[in-house]
């Protein structure tokens, strides 16, 4: 079963002559341990597609599955501890609070759901120490880089048991080896059984991705197939 | 790929036997351009004889000939290292020429012929990448050699993108055509 699919989801801003069909019959799905990117131009509907499937969001149809249990059938209470619980969100600009130390700001969502401070900060730390970040654990955001502060913040996207990731951009404004460091964070994180959608217009970040999924005014166009061994690269006739 | 300039800058650390230069030629490359025996003794020779290495007489063409770079050789590989390779020609590849003529094809969406080619570089970009995820984090030549690759698929890729916005931009507010269309003369006429 996937983790999460999106059964003809559309979305429909405004109305009248003014609306806009931001997406259109979207089918996604993303099984526990894959990471998807979601690729196309501005415009083309990628954020839109994960506030709904973040469930930020309503469609105006179709219908978000989590763990097959759909999100229209959920109380709002339901709703908001699947956010608090199960979704970690990692967005461009969306970044750490500036007073809490990094673990903190790890600790933070459990802390909000009800987990004993010592609890929260334990679970905090073992997530930072999973991803690499165990030295940054006592830093304020503004001690870090743009790379370290994008990186503790996939920490408190996955913190818990927390199984999927949804990034928008993630590495909007990092240079090409900070983009790479926050790519290797999901994949790992997706190694551990999280499922992974990243939208990005990169296609450096997208070819970390499981499969690739194409958007164009709103509508899947395209996607990858599942890649052949690289083997295949290593083994060109020599130029003389 | 100069093979000749590639072994020059080997030996350029120090002597050498043939069968070690055909090893650390390999490593250098990240193992992405095997190179067979005869390929090295053929350039080896070809350097020889241009005075860019010199060779201990001893056994003739054995793999254990020894080789050391002249000063000649060394002028001749910092001037190479130093020379950008010729990038000036417009782009007349045949990626270019098909979403060109898909263009002047009637019926034909030039958008998904675009598509088709931008998915077709984002797979081998997958796999360029899966290599990089599992060596190239403990192997920076095969991180440079993947790197390399990665940037030139993506640059056409961003080609394939800003066409997509162009044509997009051309369907709601057509050019106007150029009347005089010196630059395209000349880009034509170049070689
Ligand atoms: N809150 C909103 N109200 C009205 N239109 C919106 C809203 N959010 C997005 N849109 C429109 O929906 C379309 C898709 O936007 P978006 O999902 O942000 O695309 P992308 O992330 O690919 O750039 C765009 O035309 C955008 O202007
Ligand atoms: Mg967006």
């Amino acid at each position: 079963m996937s983790f999460l699919e999106l059964r003809k989801v559309t979305k429909f801003y405004g109305e009248g002559a003014a609306q806009v069909r931001a997406i259109e019959d979207v089918e996604l799905s993303v099984d526990r341990g894959a990471l998807v990117a979601v690729m196309g131009p501005s415009g083309s509907g990628k954020s839109t597609l994960l506030t709904i499937a973040g469930s930020l969001e309503e469609p105006t149809s179709g219908e978000v599955l989590i763990e097959g249990a759909p999100l229209s059938k959920m109380s709002r209470n339901d709703k908001a501890r699947l956010r608090r619980r199960t979704i970690g969100y990692v967005f461009q600009d969306f970044n750490l609070l500036a007073g809490l130390t990094a673990v903190e700001n790890v600790s933070l969502p459990l802390e909000l759901d009800g987990v004993s401070a010592k609890r929260a900060y334990a679970t905090g730390m073992a997530a930072l120490e999973e991803l690499g970040l165990a030295d940054l654990a006592t830093r304020y955001p503004d001690e870090l880089s743009g790379g370290e502060r994008q990186r503790a913040s996939i920490a408190r996207a996955v913190v818990g048991e927390r199984h999927l990731l949804l990034a928008d951009e993630p590495s909007g404004a990092l240079d090409s080896t900070n983009g790479e460091a926050v790519m290797r964070m999901i994949h790992a994180a997706c190694k551990r059984g999280v499922a992974a959608v990243v939208v990005t217009h990169d296609a450096h970040l997208a070819s970390w991705a499981d499969r690739v999924v194409f958007l164009r005014d709103g509508r899947v166009v395209d996607q990858t197939s599942p890649p052949p061994s690289p083997e295949s690269l290593l083994a060109p006739a020599p130029e003389p | 790929m100069s093979v000749r300039h590639a072994l020059l800058a080997l030996l350029s650390a120090g002597p050498k036997y043939g069968f070690q230069l055909r090893q650390e030629f390999e490593a250098s490359t990240g193992d992405v351009w095997p190179l067979n025996v005869g390929q090295v003794y053929s350039t080896l020779q070809r350097l020889e004889h241009a005075g860019h290495i010199e060779s201990d007489d001893s056994a003739a063409d054995s793999p254990q000939k020894s080789f050391r770079i002249t000063p000649e050789g060394e002028k001749e590989l910092d001037h190479w290292l130093r020379t950008p390779p010729d990038m000036t020609s417009p782009p007349r590849d045949q990626l270019v020429i098909k979403v060109l003529s898909a263009l002047v094809v009637p019926g034909i969406d030039v958008r998904d012929v675009i598509q088709v080619h931008r998915r077709y570089l984002v797979e081998l970009m997958q796999m360029w990448t899966r290599l990089k995820e599992d060596e190239a984090e403990f192997d920076l030549t095969l991180a440079l050699v993947v790197d390399a690759e990665l940037f030139r698929l993506d640059s056409v890729i961003r080609w394939l993108d800003a066409a997509g916005g162009r044509l997009q931009r051309a369907v709601i507010d057509p050019p106007i055509p150029s009347t005089v269309p010196l630059l395209r003369r000349r880009i034509v006429v170049r070689r």
